[in-house]
């Protein structure tokens, strides 16, 4: 797959969405690439969140990802 | 001194048993000691904070701890859990108290100095309070602040060469009962094949991949010891195809009451004699034993493998030597739709390194479920969602009578239009020669 756009496609997406939600489960962003097999879709949203792009959220049960730094967690959490 | 007054949570010291508030008042009472001079990185009362929030709580009837958080170690997606309360000018002690899970060694084998070793640094980068071990089979050390993460994970990977566990959509830490180290009665290396699996998929348990948590667990025979039926979406369960060796002068024995049945574990009561009728073959689920003119009698074609005869005559009885497991599929907790148990996928596979055949039924199955799968749907769900007859489909395995719990019930196996010669379709006219409108 072509990394860089899929990269860009998500960074899109989750920007367009900012307004209503800021974390989502990993398999919307299979939505995002519905062309892409969804281990290659999983291993490049890892690589995102390692690129520090993106960033994991958990509940301790369930994991969430959303764009780095944004959400009401991130200031309410005083994380830096 | 106590920091905060208690008054609700030391009811709950009052009853017989041993008392989680006892053992955080001991903790907090040997923080403000110190007497080994610890350089406490965390609060040194956040024992007494603990305590303080919790029975705050227990006022107010409602939770002052938030849900989740983004913290975590960088590379990992699981293993730390964030925990922050809602009262930190209260309680400035708990404002960050995440969870760290921590894989646990194979079989829960510890030597003290390693315990010590963890202890010491959970006492110095942590609030001192650990749970040993969850219910996945972690070592879950409770309370440290963001800070912390790195500096405890870099002393726990580089100076105790530990790693952390599975959280959140992620392969939770697998587990796995003592097995072959001390147990006569394993029919694999359960360590071997949960250290194998624990190092092949550290992606799948560090970063998360999956729609919802998936466990694996590790018994070396039915008896389950780390409740893998009942607690993974896959249990590894130890079995053997063979027959149940049987030692007939030890039956004898049992029965003229020269050994003590269950190896004396029910001793501290007078059972009365041994009735072998009463308290063995009676119980047999299968009906698959008798007495012969002294002799014990299995029918091992109709035998189980429930256990239950070889746990109460272990000198007798024995497991048979053509030994493996079986795999077990979509057990969970009761979140959602209730509690299942796991459901018999593969009746027997040999367990031979590096484990291919084993990682094939695994990966098929994730496959599935990753493409499958709804947000927060574990895999028993999935399977009750689609049939079991799709999961046998996935898996390439082919339907059995092993599978049928009950007939017509469990599982329902459809015929596939290609597997019936001319299709759904039939020739009408001929069908009618037959049958009346
Ligand atoms: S599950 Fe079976 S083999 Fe493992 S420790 Fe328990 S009794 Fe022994
Ligand atoms: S293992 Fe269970 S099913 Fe098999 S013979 Fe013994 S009691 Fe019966």
């Amino acid at each position: 797959m072509d990394k860089e756009a899929g990269k860009k496609a998500i960074v899109e997406f989750l920007q367009k969405k900012s307004k209503s939600k800021s974390k989502f489960y990993l398999k919307d962003f299979y939505e995002v690439l519905p062309n892409e097999k969804v281990r290659d879709v999983k291993n490049l949203v890892n690589e995102m969140v390692k690129d520090e792009t993106l960033e994991y959220w958990s509940s301790g049960s369930t994991t969430l990802i959303g764009l780095k730094g944004t959400g009401k967690q991130a200031g309410a959490e005083d994380e830096a | 001194m106590a920091k905060h007054a208690t008054p609700l949570l030391d009811q709950l010291e009052s009853g017989p048993w041993p008392s989680f508030v006892s053992d955080i008042k001991q903790e907090a009472a040997s923080r403000a000691k110190n007497v080994k001079g610890v350089d406490y990185q965390v609060p040194a009362d956040a024992c007494d904070d603990v305590l303080g929030i919790m029975e705050l709580s227990y006022v107010h009837k409602r939770t002052h701890w938030k849900h989740g958080g983004i913290v975590g170690v960088f590379g990992y997606g699981g293993g730390v859990i964030g925990r922050y309360c809602d009262q930190p000018e209260m309680f400035p002690g708990v404002a960050h108290f995440h969870t760290i899970r921590v894989n646990q060694p194979g079989g829960k084998f510890y030597s003290t100095a390693y315990l010590n070793q963890l202890c010491d640094l959970w006492e110095l980068r942590g609030s001192g309070l650990t749970n040993m071990h969850g219910s996945t089979g972690d070592i879950v050390f409770i309370g440290t602040t963001t800070p912390q993460l790195e500096e405890f994970f870099y002393e726990l990977t580089h100076k105790i060469g530990q790693d952390l566990g599975g959280s959140g959509s992620n392969l939770r830490t697998p587990s796995d009962c003592i097995g072959e180290a001390r147990c006569e009665y394993a029919c694999y290396d359960t360590q071997a094949l949960c250290y194998a699996m624990t190092q092949d998929y550290q992606d799948e348990l560090h970063r998360p991949a999956f729609p919802y948590k998936f466990k694996f667990k590790f018994d070396g025979c039915p008896n389950c010891c780390v409740a893998s039926i009942a607690r993974s979406d896959m249990s590894f369960i130890g079995t053997w195809r063979d027959d149940i060796r049987i030692d007939q002068e030890a039956v004898k024995a049992y029965i003229g009451g020269e050994f003590k049945p269950n190896a004396g574990a029910h001793a501290g009561r007078d059972w009365g004699k041994f009735d072998i009728q009463k308290e063995v073959i009676d119980l047999c689920p299968t009906k698959c034993m008798w007495m012969d003119g002294g002799k014990l009698v299995i029918d091992n074609r109709e035998c189980t493998r429930c256990m239950h005869c070889i746990n109460v005559m272990p000198r007798a009885l024995r497991i048979g030597e053509d030994k493996g497991l079986s795999i077990l599929v979509g057990a969970k907790a009761p979140i959602l739709d209730g509690a299942q148990m796991g459901s018999l996928l593969v009746p027997f596979i040999k367990v031979e390194e590096p484990y291919d055949e084993i990682k094939e039924v695994i990966e098929n199955i994730w496959d599935w479920w990753m493409e499958e799968g709804k947000n927060r749907e574990r895999l028993g769900e999935l399977i009750k969602r689609q049939g079991f007859q799709k999961m046998l489909e996935v898996t390439g395995i082919d339907p059995m009578p092993q599978h049928v719990q009950e007939p017509r019930h469990n599982p329902y196996i459809f015929w596939r239009e290609d597997e019936v010669p001319g299709g759904w379709q039939r020739d009408i006219k001929e069908f009618r020669k037959y049958h009346q409108r």
